[in-house]
């Protein structure tokens, strides 16, 4: 929970006054508040803590810190998820 | 930047254990204060890949654990109640009140509710009208961000039956209070990287400074945390006390400004009690008079509550990095992940649980004494 989470922006989506998005964390998509990240675009990777998106970051240490979490066991917050997408891998 | 191999992660690894033991001329102390960063280092065995005059010592950066326990048991009390839904993230479920946890509530009867995020908590108390919607808004800079938006667009939308159990903490009043703390020795801390991403690295100088104790902000793989040790002992051997940023990859000094701006906007700093620790001055956040409809400490009274932690706990020690989990007498034995009796048991990012689940039960000396055999296996 305190740490974030690396996902790739597959959506933007103006919700009212807030900039939401999906977000894809290997696999498992979710929507996620893109608000604090407005210059953000499709394709892009982000750092998401709990629903928010706080920073962009690239890709590479994005894959790394997926696996990193994955390997500490702390995707936890991601099993509620609605649906799994498709696998969208990140470039290595 | 290219990714190392596993074989080149491990090369790397023991790259800087043995340019750490290269340079060390005395025993130092280095606190992480991130428990992701605790929970890495235990799991990594980065703690016994370093040389035997490097110490870490484990902070109080567990969310979970540092909740306290007023707030658990004021939470329970809420989520009691009928036409209540309390929303609480996962890993809040299990922490042991004075009496029960959420979990045992909502096996009571209790609709208490897991989500990923508070603004989901938004649209269940849109389709929910007639029921009250709590949040149980907790943890560091992290997680401030979302729940302050969450509280925002509540009040923005009119939704008067959304409100949120506020207990957020602050890092640096917590390195401040460890600095303070006459049976402290820490020289030097690791500082908490994803916190940074949020808030930057500008309100650690003045701690710095004060205390004459380097912070290197680090990330959290294996050979950051080593890289991290490296950096804070260098200055350590040159007498320096600055902030060094080791993760400049996802921070930068300034963080995220947008963030910052809609933290100050929704919330104001309070003291807060840490649990295990005690009261800390002015270092918590609670919700702005002006979010008050929102604010589950005013919306719902709750009696007063007398709480009472088990005698045989430790965590406030362990909490502090003044004991280790495996000077518990009840560590693993009368408490286990199964049945924990403090806060430190019960997340992931406790010291208590990370030492347990990474098989810390009992290290042998020789073990020890070996260090780097098989250690940062994953350093990749």
């Amino acid at each position: 929970m305190c740490l974030g989470i690396p996902g790739r922006v597959v959506s933007r989506d103006q919700e009212d006054d807030l900039l939401m998005g999906r977000v894809d964390f290997g696999g498992v998509s979710r929507k996620v508040c893109l608000d604090h990240v407005p210059d953000v675009a499709i394709g892009d990777y982000v750092l998401v803590h709990v629903g928010f998106a706080l920073s962009k970051i690239d890709p590479v240490e994005a894959q790394k810190i997926f696996d990193l979490l994955r390997e500490l066991d702390q995707l936890g917050e991601l099993d509620e998820a609605v649906e799994p997408l498709s696998f969208r891998g990140v470039p290595s | 930047m290219k990714r190392p191999s596993a074989s080149e992660g491990r090369r790397l690894a023991r790259h800087w254990a043995s340019e750490i033991a290269r340079i060390s001329t005395r025993p130092w102390r280095i606190m992480e204060i991130c428990g992701g960063q605790t929970q890495a280092i235990v799991k990594f065995g980065i703690d016994q890949l370093l040389p035997p005059q490097i110490e870490l010592l484990h902070g109080p950066g567990c969310p979970v654990c540092v909740t306290p326990l007023e707030m658990v048991d004021r939470a329970l009390s809420i989520a009691a109640r009928p036409n209540v839904i309390f929303c609480s993230f996962g890993d809040m479920l299990r922490v042991p009140g004075s009496d029960g946890d959420l979990l045992q509530a909502k096996a009571q009867g209790a609709d208490v509710r897991v989500l990923y995020s508070p603004l989901d908590a938004l649209s269940i108390a849109q389709k929910n009208p007639d029921k009250s919607v709590v949040f149980f808004a907790i943890g560091f800079e992290t997680t401030a961000p979302a729940n302050a938006m969450a509280v925002h667009q509540a009040k923005r939308r009119g939704l008067r039956n959304f409100s949120a159990l506020v207990s957020h903490v602050l890092t640096p009043p917590a390195i401040t209070a460890i600095l303070q703390d006459p049976a402290q020795q820490v020289q030097a801390f690791l500082g908490p990287g994803h916190v940074c991403s949020v808030m930057g690295t500008r309100e650690y100088e003045p701690i710095a400074a004060r205390y004459r104790v380097p912070i290197v902000v680090s990330g959290f793989e294996p050979l950051d945390l080593l890289e991290g040790v490296w950096r804070a002992v260098v200055q350590l051997e040159a007498g320096k006390h600055e902030v060094d940023n080791q993760y400049s990859r996802v921070v930068d000094a300034k963080g995220n400004p947008a963030s910052q701006a809609l933290l100050e906007r929704v919330f104001e700093v309070c003291d807060r009690k840490w649990r295990g620790i005690g009261l800390l001055p002015k270092s918590g956040l609670r919700l702005k008079y002006e979010y008050r409809e929102h604010d589950a400490m005013r919306v719902f009274e709750v009696e007063d509550i007398a709480t009472q932690e088990p005698a045989a706990c430790i965590s406030g020690q362990v909490l502090r990095g003044i004991k280790k989990p495996t000077d518990c007498s009840a560590f693993g034995t009368t408490c286990n992940p199964e049945h924990p009796l403090g806060a430190t048991m019960v997340s992931s990012e406790g010291a208590c649980a990370a030492y347990h689940a990474y098989g810390r039960a009992r290290i042998p000396a020789e073990r020890l004494a070996r260090g780097a055999d098989g250690a940062a296996g994953g350093a990749a």
